[in-house]
């Protein structure tokens, strides 16, 4: 299984050398690659169908926990069937769709990335490496919608899809190690035997609205589902495979994936039920508003997720089973409907759901695909809509709470589903044919011949719902660590309830169909309560995000040097002050004092009176003169407390300093006074603090013992190892003399850079 | 003896902080060398004050003995003295050669990187 995952990343890496070859007619060829992963999953089929489950691990960062560990369970196996399936038909049509388009290459190269991504989500075993190949599919994602980068509004819709997805990305990996660190274990089917300790857990609640976070912005749910009808700016191939089918199912997937693990009664089913019921009456009456086809279909995806996550919440083997089925349901007719939606566009060069008509006189066999996928869609027997349908009803009907409220929910949303699945499967097709379409021409079979396809299996699998049942309903079950009750799918249940209802949904939804025309007014009508909407919100949030962030930038990143000094010496008192006072005691050592000598007194007055003229005197050539006696009692100091050489480097340095002084400045201007009296007192405070929290840091240290065993070694072993007396020379020229050598190239570095600046005679600049 | 260093390392420290954030360019070299003048006694303030006994090995012995300064402060603060020359000169030359083509010696004035500002 890893080189299944691993193929898709290997041929998109060897689309950046070799990509130049594919652009052309071979471009076909690539489907190669997801029609050979379909045929090796499909080799599965039987294993998995009589309950078994394939394991694989390899190792990663086994100090982490992290393993390349991948599961094929009826779960994993029907996304992975959908990914490589509706895959394999994606990448035929391209070829046609974006024939002789200059990054073709590059396009084939982001598809099988996602793809191989992908795969890795859906079969990782392990929650770390989900986390990795989640985060690649929003990656890969963002570079498919903004594949016409030379577009503003693409660019911005990808970067609103990045942005969600990869807030639920970090959620994910924030419930994954929350998750990880109860469990002790990021294996998925590890966790499976501990549901009770992770439920009983005190992270509970944390890990559940974490993993839903994720979920809830990978799969477009209310209030996050607004990046989805952005990302319909892709190529109409990427709205197809990872907008409608795949990627956006990655949430469901996951919800999928941890029920057996995080399902711990009420506040689950309440949260999913909730999200997932309004997410889909929310959305499916959106659709009536719409007029471009693409975003009808956006709108009736997000609806599908909803009643998806709804199902799931409602938990039972009924609702989960619904949900398996109506997964591939919603694949198989969704995908259908954005590939004929984009032939339409690619043959008439319109989406605009009011100017198209009459398109079965000149694109026959797509009319058939998509009248079926209407069909599908509404769920009209005998298609597989409509053993969907059924079950959803069925595991609405038998819920304990609530039944009738949620069942009246999924009726309303399945008539506007209903209606949307006509208006952009039948719709385009029917009535007199406009002037303007007659020279249309059916475009190559590799575009019509893939939702022919997908809406003849939704047309079987109705027929035969056996097939679904054995192949996926049942092992799905299985996963689900429920109390397994055996079932089977039917097309015929005889007369009861739920045939009622499937009747009412389609007697409603017909009458929509007919009543409602879509047009331009109901679009702009619903355009007025746009400033309320959760796109607006937040984008207005995000942008409320960058003022906060570029005050407090500006706040702290003024360009004055005295602003930063400022708030570090600020922090520090704070800081330092705090540790100071929690552990202080004012008792020192004063006997030393009395043996003070009258020449140490005058050096320390001397000293104090030269820092004091410094600071304070009016004249520059005073200050520089000051600084030159205050050097020259340290150099006094250091005299008389055991440090020649100090007391000789501090003398020389000092006059050199001063010198230097001297000679430079006598050319500046006169020493200004720059800043006024509030803040020279505001400053005086802060130094003075700070100069007297060092005092009593000093003051701390010293009551500490000393360490004297590195100064023992070097009083022991100075002249034996290096034949020096001056303890001082040898540390620094024989047990450091590498440490002294950089130093002097550093002091070689700062000639040379003076040097330069002496000798540098800039050109006068052109003036302006 | 430590306590009276300690305050006039306090004085230092607050007085070399006070002229870095005056905004003369002079006055924040000036800051500098009485901060590093400051870090200096800190550090030979951390190696105790002995008075009259250098870290030097008597002629006639193999071995320092008996009380003696410690030698590893002043080593360091040997490197200090000489690096901060380092500094302090190439600041020096750089206020001189920033005066030269700007003709302020305003810190406020430099904080843009507008060329004809």
């Amino acid at each position: 299984m890893l080189a299944a995952v691993l193929l898709g990343f290997l041929f998109s890496l060897f689309l950046v050398f070799a990509g130049s070859y594919f652009k052309g007619k071979l471009a076909v060829l690539s489907s190669i690659i997801p029609i050979s992963l379909f045929v090796y999953f499909l080799s599965f089929l039987p294993e998995i169908s009589n309950g078994e489950v394939v394991y694989e691990s390899y190792e990663w960062i086994p100090s982490f926990g992290v393993n390349l560990s991948f599961t094929l369970d009826g779960l994993a196996l029907l996304f992975a069937l959908m990914i490589t399936g509706i895959g394999s038909l994606v990448f035929l049509y391209t070829s046609a769709y974006l024939k002789g388009h200059k990054y073709l290459d590059r396009f084939y190269g982001y598809l099988s990335l996602f793809m191989a991504s992908m795969l890795g989500l859906v079969l990782s075993d392990n929650l770390m490496s989900l986390f990795i190949f989640w985060e690649l599919t929003s990656i890969s994602s963002f570079y498919l919608i903004g594949f016409n980068n030379d577009k503003a509004d693409s660019r911005k819709s990808a970067l609103v899809a990045l942005g969600i997805t990869g807030i639920g990305g970090l959620l994910l990996l924030g419930g994954a190690v929350l998750l990880g660190d109860v469990a002790g274990t990021y294996r998925i089917s590890e966790m499976l035997s501990m549901r009770d300790s992770i439920t009983d857990s005190s992270h509970y609640i944390l890990i559940l609205l974490l993993i839903f976070g994720a979920a809830f912005t990978k799969s477009a749910q209310f209030p996050f589902h607004f990046w989805l009808p952005g990302a319909m700016k892709a190529p109409t191939p990427v709205s197809t495979y990872l907008h409608s089918a795949t990627m956006v199912k990655a949430g469901v997937y996951l919800l999928f994936r941890m029920t057996p693990v995080l399902n711990g009664g009420d506040i689950w089913h309440t949260i999913l039920i909730v999200v997932g019921g309004i997410t889909m009456l929310y959305s499916a009456i959106h659709i009536i508003f719409r007029t471009d086809l693409k975003g009808i279909l956006a709108y009736s995806t997000i609806s599908a997720l909803g009643i998806l996550v709804f199902l799931i919440g409602i938990g039972t083997q009924a609702a989960l089973i619904a949900a398996a089925v109506f997964i591939v349901v919603h694949a198989l007719y969704k995908a259908s409907l954005f590939l004929i939606t984009g032939i339409i566009d690619h043959e008439t060069g319109t989406r605009d759901v009011t100017q198209l008509a009459g398109l079965r006189k000149v694109l026959l066999p797509v009319a058939i695909a998509g009248f079926i996928a209407a069909l599908i869609s509404g769920g009209v027997p005998p298609t597989l809509g409509f053993v969907g349908k059924d079950l959803i009803y069925e595991s609405t009907l038998h819920f304990t709470n609530n039944a009738v409220l949620l069942t009246i929910l999924a009726i309303s949303t399945n008539v506007f589903l209903f209606y949307a699945g006509f208006v952009a499967g039948v719709k385009p097709f029917m009535g007199p044919l406009p002037k303007k379409f007659e020279n249309i021409h059916l475009p190559s079979p590799l575009m019509w011949v893939p939702p022919l396809i997908m809406t003849l299996a939704g047309l079987v699998f109705g027929i035969f719902p056996g097939l679904i049942e054995s192949a996926f309903a049942k092992p799905i079950a299985m996963t689900q660590a429920i109390a397994f009750e055996d079932f089977h799918l039917k097309l015929w249940h005889g007369f009861n309830t739920v045939l009622g209802l499937s009747a009412i949904t389609l007697v409603l939804g017909t009458i929509l169909y007919l009543k409602l025309t879509p047009s331009h007014a109901l679009e702009n009508s619903i355009a007025k309560f746009n400033f309320i909407s959760p796109k607006i919100l937040f984008l207005k949030l995000s942008e409320g995000f960058a003022v906060f962030s570029s005050y407090w930038t500006n706040f702290f990143q003024t360009g004055y040097l005295r602003h930063y000094i400022s708030t570090i010496v600020a922090f520090l008192i704070l800081l330092l002050g705090y540790l100071i006072f929690s552990d202080f005691s004012l008792e020192s050592d004063f006997s030393t004092l009395a043996e003070l000598t009258i020449y140490e007194i005058s050096i320390l007055l001397m000293l104090l009176a030269g820092v004091l003229y410094t600071v304070f005197t009016k004249s520059r050539l005073a200050a520089v003169a000051a600084l030159g006696v205050v050097g020259l009692s340290f150099s006094l100091l250091f005299l008389f407390y055991s440090a020649p050489d100090l007391a000789m480097t501090q003398f020389s340095v000092d006059t050199l300093t001063v010198i230097l002084f001297v000679l430079v400045l006598y050319k500046l201007p006169r020493y200004l006074n720059l800043s006024d009296r509030w803040l020279r007192i505001k400053h005086g405070v802060l130094s003075a603090s700070f100069g007297v929290l060092i005092t009593l840091l000093i003051l701390r240290v010293l009551k500490e013992p000393k360490n004297t065993e590195i100064t023992e070694f070097y009083a022991e072993n100075a002249y034996k190892l290096a034949h020096g007396k001056n303890v001082v020379n040898v540390i620094l020229v024989d047990f450091r003399g590498i440490d002294t050598m950089i130093e002097i190239s550093v002091l070689i570095v700062a000639a040379l850079g003076v040097f330069g600046l002496l000798k540098l005679r800039l050109k006068t600049k052109d003036k302006k | 003896m430590e306590i009276i260093l300690a305050v006039i390392t306090g004085v230092l420290y607050a007085s070399g902080i006070y002229m870095i954030l005056r905004r003369s360019m002079v006055k924040l070299i000036l800051g500098i060398i009485l901060l590093g003048n400051g870090v200096n006694l800190l550090i030979f303030l951390l190696g105790r004050i002995t008075k009259g006994e250098p870290p030097i090995i008597d002629s006639a012995e193999k071995v320092l003995e008996g009380v003696y300064a410690d030698p590893i402060p002043q080593a360091l603060i040997l490197t200090a003295i000489v690096i901060s020359f380092g500094l302090q000169s190439f600041a020096i030359i750089l206020v001189k050669r920033t005066y030269k083509v700007l003709k302020t010696d305003d810190l406020d004035q430099l904080n843009t990187t507008d060329e004809d500002s």
